[in-house]
């Protein structure tokens, strides 16, 4: 909860933006103000148990009515204590609002365009613009405090007010606007105009957020006192000038916080505007407003890193503000932190003061935590406008932060730069390889690696790599170039045995080169050997991938295969359960009907190639396993019978494993026959265990790697090894004893699995389960062998057989690497130290893989064991050796560069959200299996408050510490950790059965970063509003029942389900036209496929569906769920941004938490 | 009375017996001293187209302790219609259906002529046979197809409602379904893993809840066994068409053999799960197992020898040097097969055919206690295997098989005797009744033995123990009795019991010896004195064997010899006992008691066969049969010696096992040079073809078929024939030309034998110089 205000603070701050733009305006007295105000708040929060800190009276004063306020809210904020909303005093964050305010003023920093936009301009400026609003929403509370919020805001407003209300008048929509873009690069381009328009957007969004956020807790209020920070960013203001630029440089760094903190005060205002910065950051518009000019060159000052600049803008504009300013900024991060940082820091800091200040600061965020209740006061008091809580839309929203990237950052990136923060998953862009990886492949969590362990410890920011070798790559993206060096092989270092790469230095006139990795140098081959131009590089540089690319691949020599003989071609065997139950639900029938059309013709094959050189088994089971000889010389199949199943084994060699077009005409004849065979089967048990074992057996006996497709309907229970019993409770899930069906029954599949690896034998599993079929054990060898897992319950072929096909043939036809081993090697200093996905390791440095597809990605953390040097960065290099699905061996070497920092700002500003929550995600899988619930979620909070306090610490140290300041990287980072901790993967309790928990876990441990993102927050798309005669998609709506309106109709997905909502009040024809039926009473819910209408709405639901679907890698099955219908619980929980059935936060109250968090970290 | 000799043949004709003793010393101590033991050598299955055709059962003597069947020796009361049992004198009345009976109107069990006799059981049900072919895959192709023509010709040679069933092996063991349409399915055993029927029984799917169906008597309707095995055993003309597709398609074992290695063959697991499969469906039902192996089982249950080819198969020397690893396992477990097949009366034949060893001497337990077929060939496509699988399915007159199955022998015996043991392809049933000896001589401590297959030719070395106390003698004209009863299932799936029922004098031996050596049987005598050679060989050390060997054989030459002390000179045998010492030269001297030169495997194989066949087949065995052609008069027998090896001469000799065509070197000559193919030596032509002809006549009739050899003066196959000859002439004789006592001319020296063997001369020296000795 309070994250969320602190993204509303954020852009509360932009409040700061505020503090700025006030300050800068008002420098004197209102930032003060503001600062006191700000102080307070944070200073209350943290405080609420510092009340004693009153002392800070004085800064109340500047409160004035505020403290009253404050005082009210601190006391709402301690008895509350958690319970932010009682924030009823958070009301008081009316001075929070107040702060906002002042981020309004922020925009109006517009006017002071330095001032306004260092608030957090868009926190601030929205605030403005939205002060109103803003406030009302946010208001929240503030507003109650209103009156003193009112005052607050007054106040900040005040000072800021002139400033902010022009810009958040017109800032705000423009800033929304100009946020988008201005946003990230916002702030620099849109420096003088964009930005403003941008930023004012965000700002109007985030403000809201903020002050959403704060609704939620009260405390939130005090959150929203960081907007309050604002007021803080008065103190900004009274520091800033002096601070402003310390605390840049140095808030970076260090706590600086006080230090820091003051200095921004001077910037002051700056800071504010940093914090508006922040806050538009997040928003990334609100930066822009005023700033965005300041900003721009300060970012560009910044900004040598891109995804630095962006933040830098926020902070630009900030330091713009202040003369000074700029120069912290130009430590950037001083700049932005400092702001918030500071902001956050003095509130704590001011122990005594906090009391006051927080009061009044608190007050304010609670009146935002408070919001709701506040609402009623805020309403009343200073916002009629806004209602109650905090507005939802003033938090961070990822829509914003997704279309702003979208639009800025869409179409060619190159890869020229070390270090340079990559476009978003969600956006569109086409990489050009120049030297550095293809993020498809290789994402970081962030770009400007610090250079100590200290440091990164501090910052509390995992190093993480998120790896996916075998990623599809966008349309116009060529496939990396295979370099074939004949007998030489892949030229190596010869101490560490990093491949060649672009960041080799030849020396001695080209005879040797050194290592990038281990500063080794090596004799280059004869046959290697080029001449060295003017400059030192090869004059083959171009000639060579190796030499010029970030990834391509080598073909390996005999010395890189098993027991070094060139592997022969690999070989795909199904596995079909024939028990009763596949029988009658149509499966086998389905299968041997498709397999052979649909399936088998798409096999993988090299480019340029007409036909696949994999071969294909089959086999089919129950109690016993029949193998089946289809040689192309017989006539007709033969069937063996394995009824053996104690001790597997694979009866045949010859004829088992074929290649499709030798041996046509017999595999028709044999899916001709095999449902005939198995019509009558009466046959209920099943094995599992020994079905994998034969598959492995088969691979093995005949020299091949390969992957098993295995189609299975049920708990193994029959007599064989990896038998399983029913230990299904799902009452358990949820709870501490949720380990106890979590954990596989029995080490069998593990084993196996291990055994699988060996042998290059993967296994894809496909479950079509009617009950409860212990995925949690069976999903052990998918996992160990980096297999995919499908499940589909309760499947009927004709309604789910479609999906399961189309998964099916995509599984089988995209590319994969057979018998991998991944090796990650690492610039001396860091070392990769702990992997996460579906996989096993036998050793601590390779990673093996059965098989890799583009479905499976890792997950690497990085940490350091010595130093690393700014000036040389510091570089990644991913091997993969694996067999073609021709049967070469092949290695792919991925490479990437980061810069080195030693500012904390400097790593603030390149960090990469997606893939963090990627990384947090497969951790929390993990830890899943080794804590309770409880923990999980403790743990994912602490890390994320340690982080974000970690930044308000070094970087914004200048705000209030009632406000809550984010990152501009990071801002949606509160949200998604709460989209993570209510995934039904992760925290699923007794709403989700057990198996598909366990489902879901596996998904995500192998889920790539493009996958999390729409995992954990889902797409929800307004069909309504869509043109139905363009392709355009309508633009994704955040996920909260508040968004759906009861006449519309939307589609969400989250890439592993699809859902059509339909609210009862559409209108008729539309409904008409889409199922065609009369009313949305009468549509057929239970159907799974759309009707086909000849009619333009028709035509656009079903584009839309199959756009979604062939952008994800698994077919989603739609479900249509009508408004108050049955299954509506069930989407609803699909709309993370709200309160989940199993009691979790909604995003507001998440974000008032973590606020609060975030306070007690930092006191 | 005619001559012993007529009377043998007599009995032999009429009940298929051989005693060794046709007149018994009345006293156990006499008994003892008479060297060779009491006993006889039984066919139970006499071929006999006489036999009157009796439809009803046999009458039984009441007393439950006896239940011997009414016989022609059993004395009858027409008057009061009963009848005293011969061998406990219990008074029996005849069934009421006997009502009619008159000294003029006797049934046939009492009329003197039918002292054998078959009753053919009506109630019981008619079973059809079952073939389980099990067919070893691993083979050259050539082999291979050889096998499967055979076994696709068989199909027509079966009855139609014979059950059949397939089970191939080579890496893995594959049970066929036949039947199947549109895919054919096997069901695949890992040939490393021993399985129990009942886990057989499971994997296959069959008899599931149906357990309890052998409890049912026999009454069980015949559906009810069919139905689940039916995937697996099916009628010939159900599927005699599928199966020919089936093993037309079969292939060779896929799995590819390294360099070095020999082929992975899972003989022991097939096998064992062959007699799994029956165990569990057919128990008690007639069936056969017919193994097709061409090669030693390498790995699992049974295995004889490693996969590695540097690692050769056991030879004799290892196994004196205790140097093989896998022998007594192997053994174990073929044992354990065999004794499982006899229990559930289910016959198991071995057809190997390699030119290496196939481990039959592993192997040998399985044919050995289910009276099955061992064959050793060198190829499958030759015409010895072809022919011996064809004869396999003769059939006699009636049109019916030469193969009984299920058959129990039980003898009964006068108190006088008791049964010590059998000796034969059977096994015991460990009945212990009033005839049982304490002394055991081969299978012991029963009275009853079970042989699964039995074929006319099947006969058992049955011994006595004289029980009867010296100072109990028996009044003169006593005699004792002896009732073979041999129940078993006729290949048309009748049950049937034969009853032979025979009688001999008590002679008391003190005081007339003569009269008991009269009664001698030297052929009988040394053939049951050779079973139990052998059955001792297998089992006790050879050297241990052959002096046991010797010392009866001077025995018997002290007891029954006519001589001064110390004079060996003086020696002098009666007719009926002259041969027997050469008998015994030439059984020392055989592959039966001689390892050397012979695998084990061979050695597993010449037992086997002495160990079944009858008397004159036996005695061919022991000592082969020479017969010489040439223009100087018809063909005539000639003796077993070098000295029979003339030039001008055609040889054909009979060892059983080969038959030996050896041309004189001056035949060999003239054969060379063509003149056969002259007009003008038709007679030439007609020489040469002679031994042929007769050769071929043995062929036709011999099971299994012998090897064929043609060979000539100095041929390498000669061999064959100059390691059975009497050594008479060696590079190192002493008796040097002339010397023999046989005929021809000083110019007809014969040819010398390489061999430092003694030769029959020397031994019958040795023999007289310690039969006569005061001091042996």
């Amino acid at each position: 909860m309070s994250g969320q205000y602190p993204g509303n603070f954020g852009p509360g701050q932009g409040g700061p933006g505020y503090g700025a733009p006030p300050g800068p305006p008002m420098p004197g007295g209102q930032p003060p103000n503001m600062y006191n105000n700000g102080p307070a708040g944070p200073g209350q929060y943290g405080a609420p148990p510092q009340p004693g800190k009153p002392g800070m009276g004085p800064p109340p004063p500047n409160f004035g009515g505020a403290p009253p306020m404050s005082n009210q809210v601190q006391n709402g904020f301690q008895g509350q204590g958690d319970m932010m909303r009682h924030a009823g005093p958070p009301r008081p964050t009316g001075p929070m609002g107040a702060s906002r305010p002042p981020g309004p003023p922020g925009p109006p920093g517009p006017p002071g365009p330095p001032g306004p936009g260092m608030m957090g301009n868009p926190g601030m400026q929205q605030p403005p613009g939205p002060p109103t609003s803003q406030f009302q929403k946010m208001s929240m509370s503030g507003q109650p405090g209103s009156q003193p919020m009112g005052p607050g805001p007054g106040n900040f407003p005040g000072s800021q007010p002139g400033q902010m209300p022009p810009s958040s008048n017109a800032g705000w929509q423009p800033h929304s606007a100009g946020l988008g873009p201005p946003p990230t690069s916002m702030a620099h381009r849109p420096p003088g105009p964009p930005t403003p328009g941008m930023m004012q957007p965000p700002h109007s969004a985030t403000p809201p957020q903020g002050a959403g956020g704060h609704p939620p807790g009260p405390p939130m209020g005090g959150m929203g006192h960081p907007p309050s920070s604002m007021g803080a960013p008065p103190r900004m203001g009274g520091p800033p000038q002096g601070g402003m630029a310390p605390p840049h440089s140095s808030t970076g760094m260090p706590m600086m916080g006080g230090a820091g903190a003051p200095p921004p005060m001077p910037g002051g205002q700056p800071p504010t505007s940093m914090g508006g910065g922040y806050g538009q950051n997040f928003n990334n518009a609100p930066p822009q407003p005023g700033f965005p000019p300041s900003n721009m060159g300060q970012p560009s000052n910044m900004g040598s890193v891109p995804g630095v600049q962006t933040f830098q803008p926020g902070m630009g504009g900030p330091p713009s503000g202040p003369g000074p300013m700029p120069q912290g900024q130009s430590s950037q991060y001083g700049g932005f932190p400092p702001p918030s940082g500071p902001g956050m820091m003095q509130p704590p800091a001011p122990g005594g003061q906090y009391p006051v200040n927080q009061p009044g600061g608190f007050g304010s965020q609670p009146g935002f935590n408070m919001q709701p209740q506040q609402p009623r006061a805020p309403g009343p008091a200073s916002q009629p406008q806004q209602p109650r809580r905090l507005d939802p839309e003033q938090m961070p929203s990822p829509i914003q932060v997704i279309e702003d990237d979208r639009r800025n950052r869409s179409g060619p990136f190159q890869t020229n730069q070390r270090g340079i923060l990559p476009p978003l998953v969600t956006t569109q862009f086409t990489t050009q390889d120049q030297g550095y990886a293809n993020p498809r492949f290789l994402r970081s969590t962030m770009y400007n690696v610090p250079c100590t362990s200290d440091m990164l410890k501090a910052s509390h920011i995992p190093f993480a790599l998120s790896m996916t070798p075998f990623a599809r790559l966008g349309p116009q993206e060529p496939p990396p170039p295979i370099v074939d060096l004949g007998e030489l092989g892949p030229v190596r270092c010869k101490r560490c045995k990093a491949y060649m790469n672009p960041y080799m230095q030849f020396i001695d006139g080209g005879r040797r080169f050194q290592c990038v990795f281990c500063s080794a140098s090596t004799d280059v081959p004869n046959e290697y050997f080029a001449h060295l131009d003017h400059t030192g590089r090869r004059t083959d540089l171009y000639q060579r991938a190796e030499l010029c690319l970030g990834t391509y691949e080598f073909v390996a020599t005999q010395d890189y295969c098993k027991n070094n003989v060139l592997p022969k071609e690999p070989a795909f065997i199904f596995m079909i359960d024939v028990s009763y139950n596949s029988i009658k639900s149509g499966l086998v029938n389905l299968i041997c009907e498709r397999l052979k059309d649909d399936i088998l013709v798409n096999l993988p094959k090299e480019s340029g190639v007409d036909e696949s050189e994999i071969r294909v088994g089959f086999v089919t089971y129950h109690k016993e396993l029949h193998f089946y000889n289809v040689k192309s010389t017989l006539a007709q199949p033969q069937m063996m019978v394995v009824s053996d199943v104690e001790d597997m084994f694979v009866p045949l060699v010859d004829g088992f494993l074929v290649t499709l077009a030798e041996s046509e005409a017999v595999i028709d004849s044999l899916m001709g026959q095999i449902p005939q065979l198995f019509a009558d089967c009466k046959e209920t048990e099943t094995v599992l265990g020994p079905v994998i074992q034969a598959g492995l057996d088969a691979l093995k006996s005949s020299e091949r790697c390969g992957r098993l497709y295995v189609f299975h309907t049920s708990l193994p229970t029959a007599e064989a090894p990896g038998k399983l019993k029913n230990r299904d409770d799902r009452k358990l899930l949820g709870t501490e004893k949720e380990k106890s069906i979590l954990m596989p029954q029995t080490p069998f599949y593990e084993k196996l699995g291990q055994d699988c690896v060996a042998a290059g034998c993967s296994v894809d599993l496909f479950l079509f389960p009617n009950s409860y079929c212990d995925v949690a054990s069976m999903a052990d060898v998918v996992r160990l062998t980096s297999g995919n897992l499908y499940k589909y319950s309760y499947f009927q072929a004709d309604l789910d057989g479609e999906r399961f096909i189309e998964d099916l043939r995509r599984n089988v036809e995209r590319p994969v690497a057979f018998d991998a081993i991944l090796r990650v090697r690492t610039s001396t200093g860091i070392r990769p130290v702990d992997f996460y996905g579906n996989f096993y390791m036998s050793n601590t440095t390779d990673v093996e893989l059965a098989a890799m597809d583009s479905e499976q990605s890792i997950a690497v953390e990085v940490k350091h064991d010595d130093k690393l040097s700014e000036s040389e960065g510091a570089y990644v290099q991913i091997a993969v050796l694996y067999t073609s699905c021709s049967g070469q061996r092949r290695l792919r070497v991925i490479n990437q560069g980061f810069n080195c920092c030693t500012q904390m700002a400097d790593l603030f500003r390149s960090c990469e959200l997606d893939t963090l929550v990627n990384f947090f995600a497969k951790q929390a899988i993990r830890h899943t299996l080794n804590h309770n619930p409880k923990y999980l979620r403790e743990h994912i909070m602490n890390e994320v408050s340690q982080i974000l306090a970690c930044y308000r610490k070094n970087c914004a140290n200048p705000s209030s510490a009632g406000q809550l300041i984010l990152p501009e990287c990071m801002k949606l980072l509160p949200l998604y950790s709460n989209c993570i901790i209510k995934s039904d993967g992760i925290m699923g309790g007794s709403e989700i059965s057990t198996d598909d928990r366990s489902y879901l876990m596996h998904l995500i441990n192998s889920m790539d970063v493009h996958t999390t993102n729409v995992f954990f927050y889902p797409r929800l798309l307004p069909f309504h509003t869509a043109d139905f005669e363009s392709s355009e998609m309508p633009s994704a709506i955040r996920c909260s029942m508040e968004r759906l309106q009861d006449n519309g109709i939307y589609l969400l997905e989250n890439g592993v389900s699809m859902f059509l909502w339909i609210g009862l009040q559409v209108d008729q024809e539309l409904i008409q036209q889409l199922f065609g039926v009369a009313s949305a009473a009468q549509v057929d819910i239970d159907k799974v496929k759309l009707t086909t209408l000849d009619n333009p709405a028709s035509r656009k639901l079903r584009e839309m569906v199959d756009e979604i679907r062939a952008d994800r890698a698994r077919y989603l099955k739609l479900t249509i769920v009508r408004q108050r219908d049955k299954l509506e619980p069930w989407f609803n929980h699909f709309l993370v941004e709200d309160k989940g059935m199993n009691g979790s936060s909604s995003y507001v109250d998440f974000l008032c938490h973590i606020h609060k968090e975030i306070r007690n970290i930092l006191s | 009375m005619a001559t012993y000799q007529e009377f043998i043949q007599q009995n032999e004709d009429r009940d298929g017996v051989r005693f060794s003793w046709n007149v018994w010393p009345s006293s156990r101590l006499e008994a003892t001293r008479m060297v060779v033991p009491l006993g006889c050598l039984f066919t139970p299955l006499k071929e006999r187209a006489d036999l009157p055709p009796i439809q009803y059962d046999p009458v039984l003597c009441t007393r439950p302790t006896c239940r011997a069947i009414l016989n022609p020796f059993c004395q009858i009361d027409y008057r009061a219609k009963m009848w005293a049992c011969n061998f406990c004198y219990q008074r029996n009345p005849f069934p009421p259906q006997y009502t009619a009976i008159s000294e003029q109107h006797q049934p046939a069990e009492i009329i003197p002529q039918f002292s054998t006799l078959e009753y053919t059981i009506t109630r019981a049900t008619c079973h059809p046979p079952i073939y389980l072919i099990v067919l070893d895959t691993c083979m050259e192709e050539e082999d291979l197809q050889a096998v499967k023509e055979s076994l696709q010709m068989s199909l027509s040679l079966l009855p139609p409602n014979a059950l059949i069933g397939l089970i191939t092996f080579g890496k893995m063991v594959q049970v066929h379904e036949l039947g199947s349409e549109g895919v054919s399915k096997s069901y695949v055993f890992r040939g490393t893993k021993d399985l129990t029927a009942k886990q057989i029984q499971e994997m296959l799917g069959i008899g599931r809840g149906q357990a309890p169906q052998q409890q049912r008597g026999p009454q069980a309707p015949q559906q009810q066994f069919q139905l689940p095995s039916n995937r697996f055993l099916q009628p010939v003309h159900k599927c005699d068409m599928s199966l020919t597709d089936l093993l037309g398609e079969l292939q060779r074992d896929p799995w590819p053999v390294a360099q070095g290695k020999r082929p992975l063959r899972s003989a022991g697991a097939a096998l064992s799960i062959a007699v799994g499969l029956l165990e569990c469906t057919f128990p008690n039902t007639g069936a056969r197992i017919m193994t097709f192996l061409g090669g030693p089982c390498t790995q699992g249950p049974g295995m004889v020898v490693g996969d590695e080819l540097k690692h050769p198969i056991r030879s004799h020397h290892d196994i004196e040097k205790d140097n093989c690893k896998y022998m007594k396992k192997g053994m174990k477990h073929y044992e354990a097969l065999g004794h499982r097949a006899a229990n559930n009366g289910h016959v198991l034949d071995i057809y190997s055919c390699a030119l290496d060893q196939t481990g039959l001497h592993e192997m040998k337990f399985c044919p050995k206690y289910t009276g099955g077929h061992m064959v050793m060939g060198d190829s499958f496509n030759t015409s010895l295997f072809k022919q011996t699988f064809q004869r396999v399915f003769s059939k006699d007159q009636k049109g019916e098989f030469k193969m009984a199955f299920g058959a129990t022998l039980e003898v009964k015996t006068s108190r006088e005797l008791k049964v010590s043991g059998a000796i034969g392809p059977c096994v015991s049933l460990g009945v212990k009744g009033q005839s049982v000896s304490d002394t055991e001589i081969g299978l012991g401590g029963t009275c009853q033995w079970k042989m699964c297959g039995l074929y006319p030719n099947t006969s058992l070395g049955i011994f006595f123990e004289v029980v009867n106390q010296h100072n109990a003698p028996i009044p003169q004209g006593g005699r004792g009795y002896l009732q073979f009863i041999t129940q078993y299932q006729h290949s048309s799936g009748q049950r049937r019991v034969r009853v032979t029922t025979v009688a001999r004098n008590w002679a008391d031996a003190s005081s007339n010896i003569q009269h008991i050596a009269a009664g001698f049987d030297q052929e009988a005598g040394a053939v049951l004195m050779s079973r139990i050679a052998v059955y001792r060989a297998e089992t006790d050390d050879g050297p241990d064997v052959l002096r046991w060997l010797d010392r009866m054989l001077i025995r018997l030459c002290q007891k029954f010899g006519e001589y001064h002390k110390d004079d060996p000179n003086s020696f002098r045998f009666s007719e009926n006992f002259s041969l027997y010492p050469q008998f015994m030269f030439h059984l020392r001297r055989s592959q039966f008691l001689q390892v050397f030169n012979n695998s084990p495997d061979e050695t597993s194989y010449y037992r086997h066969m002495l160990n079944i066949e009858d008397l004159t087949q036996s005695l061919i065995m022991i000592q082969p049969i020479l017969y010489a052609y040439s223009f100087t008069g018809p063909p005539e027998p000639v003796l077993l010696d070098t000295n029979s090896l003339q030039p001008d001469r055609i040889l054909l000799m009979d060892t059983f096992f080969h038959i030996v065509i050896y041309h004189g070197e001056t035949i060999d000559q003239w054969k060379k040079a063509g003149y056969a193919d002259l007009p003008e030596y038709e007679n030439f032509k007609q020489l040469l073809q002679a031994p042929v002809d007769d050769a071929q006549e043995i062929l036709q009739t011999r099971f299994p078929m012998p090897r064929y050899i043609v060979t000539e003066h100095d041929g390498s196959q000669s061999r064959f024939l100059l390691s059975k000859v009497n050594p008479s002439q060696t590079h190192n004789n002493m008796y040097g030309f002339g010397q023999i006592v046989t005929s021809g001319g000083p110019e007809d020296a014969g040819a010398a034998v390489l061999t430092d063997d003694v030769s029959l001369q020397v031994f019958m020296e040795h023999l007289k110089k310690l039969a006569v000795s005061s001091s042996s």
